[in-house]
């Protein structure tokens, strides 16, 4: 499942800035994750938990920042909100959007001791 | 042995990289003085980094040796492994050909590409969904690929994460089978948006079935505009000539102007 490798790479992040910051145990986290980035946010919670078992994050809460999809039409260069990706330009009709936000899964930042 | 990974091989990791943003933040500004010493850590760092760094690694490896790597992506039973041992059949005589070939379990798809008379190395992923590129990274270690040849990685039967892991490849080739909706590409809008090239097999069913190729093809253009599409049979070899004159135009281009400074 999706969800449960990318936790495997939260934890392999989370393992390296252990070493890197030296911490050893995590409390909280947060994570950007983009509303275009086929990520669905309670499947992701309920994996970290999971994978976080025995680990530095066990009993780590995970705090999802979701951040909304924006782009920008190649053929009138408005700047768009959008749902998904193959959504058309609401300002002209173009299929031509490109993705400038909202794709993204990224660790923001930790609390730690 | 392999620094990053402790893995007991030896393969280069760019760790220049990888950027930590942790200079923003002077160590422990704690919270609540008293209680426990927490404090807060900024990392901003993309979930898929240490991925991506390994990607980085197999990209210099292929393009310093003018390799043409693509990444295979489909549902399973699009017909993948069927394409590859028709390619290989076609192309062997004139092409150094290898296949590193991702499947959750068994290895009988790199038996059938080693009956086609190509060099195959198999990963299984076990529950693993998708092939990444640390394993990749590995792969080449057993196959040592001729130089200006070309590797075809084909990835575990998954239209969804295989799109987020980079393994390194010049280009995403996904396959959509006619037996399949017309609008896969609307379900999974990522992987077409990540694909350069999608190839619509089995055209040899279309009489029996109610398959709109024009409707698919459209709705691929809906999510990826610039997405290349040939339509083949792999069965009959209708078709497969233009796939073997795209794959030699890809090898040509990935000979050409990488810097070697
Ligand atoms: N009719 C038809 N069947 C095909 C074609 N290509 C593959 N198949 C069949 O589809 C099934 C799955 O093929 P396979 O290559 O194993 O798919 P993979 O899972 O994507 O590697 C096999 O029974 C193939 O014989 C084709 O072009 N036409
Ligand atoms: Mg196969
Ligand atoms: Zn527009
Ligand atoms: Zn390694
Ligand atoms: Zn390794
Ligand atoms: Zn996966």
């Amino acid at each position: 499942m999706h969800e449960m490798s990318l936790c495997e790479s939260v934890l392999q992040v989370l393992e390296q800035q252990a070493q890197l910051q030296q911490f050893s145990r995590i409390k909280t986290v947060w994570l950007e994750v983009g509303a275009l980035s086929a990520v669905e946010p309670e499947a992701l919670r309920f994996c970290f938990g999971s994978v976080a078992q025995g680990t530095l994050a066990d009993q780590a809460r995970l705090e999802i920042i979701e951040i909304p999809g924006l782009a920008e039409c190649a053929a009138c260069t408005a700047r768009v909100a959008v749902q998904q990706l193959y959504d058309v330009c609401p300002n002209c009709g173009s299929f031509q959007l490109r993705i400038i936000d909202g794709d993204q899964m990224r660790i923001k930042e930790l609390e730690v001791e | 042995m392999c620094g990053v990974c402790g893995c007991g091989q030896d393969h280069a990791h760019d760790e220049q990289h990888e950027h930590q943003h942790h200079d923003h933040q002077p160590a422990g500004h704690s919270h609540a003085p008293g209680l426990s010493p927490s404090r807060m850590v900024r990392i901003e760092q993309d979930i898929l980094a240490k991925n991506n760094l390994y990607a980085a690694d197999n990209r210099r490896y292929f393009g310093e040796r003018g390799i043409l790597a693509l990444n295979l992506v489909s549902s399973p039973g699009s017909g993948k492994t069927t394409l590859l041992t028709e390619t290989i059949a076609r192309l062997r005589a004139d092409l150094p050909l290898a296949v590193i070939e991702g499947d959750q379990q068994t290895s009988r798809d790199a038996e059938r590409i080693r009956a086609a008379g190509a060099p195959a190395v198999q990963i299984n992923t076990g529950k693993g969904c998708h092939l990444d590129a640390h394993r990749i990274g590995h792969a080449l270690h057993s196959l040592a690929l001729e130089p200006a040849s070309v590797l075809f990685i084909e990835n575990v039967g998954n239209l969804v994460c295989p799109s987020a892991f980079d393994l390194g490849e010049a280009h995403k080739v996904v396959i959509l089978s006619v037996t399949e909706g017309e609008d896969k590409p609307l379900k999974y809008p990522d992987m077409f948006r990540a694909a350069d090239l999608m190839i619509l097999n089995k055209t040899d069913l279309l009489p029996y079935l109610e398959f709109d190729s024009t409707q698919c093809i459209a709705y691929a253009r809906q999510v990826n505009p610039r997405l290349r599409v040939l339509c083949l049979s792999a069965k009959t070899g209708e078709g497969m000539d233009d796939w073997l004159c795209w794959i030699k135009a890809a090898l040509m281009l990935q000979g050409i102007g990488y810097p070697s400074t």
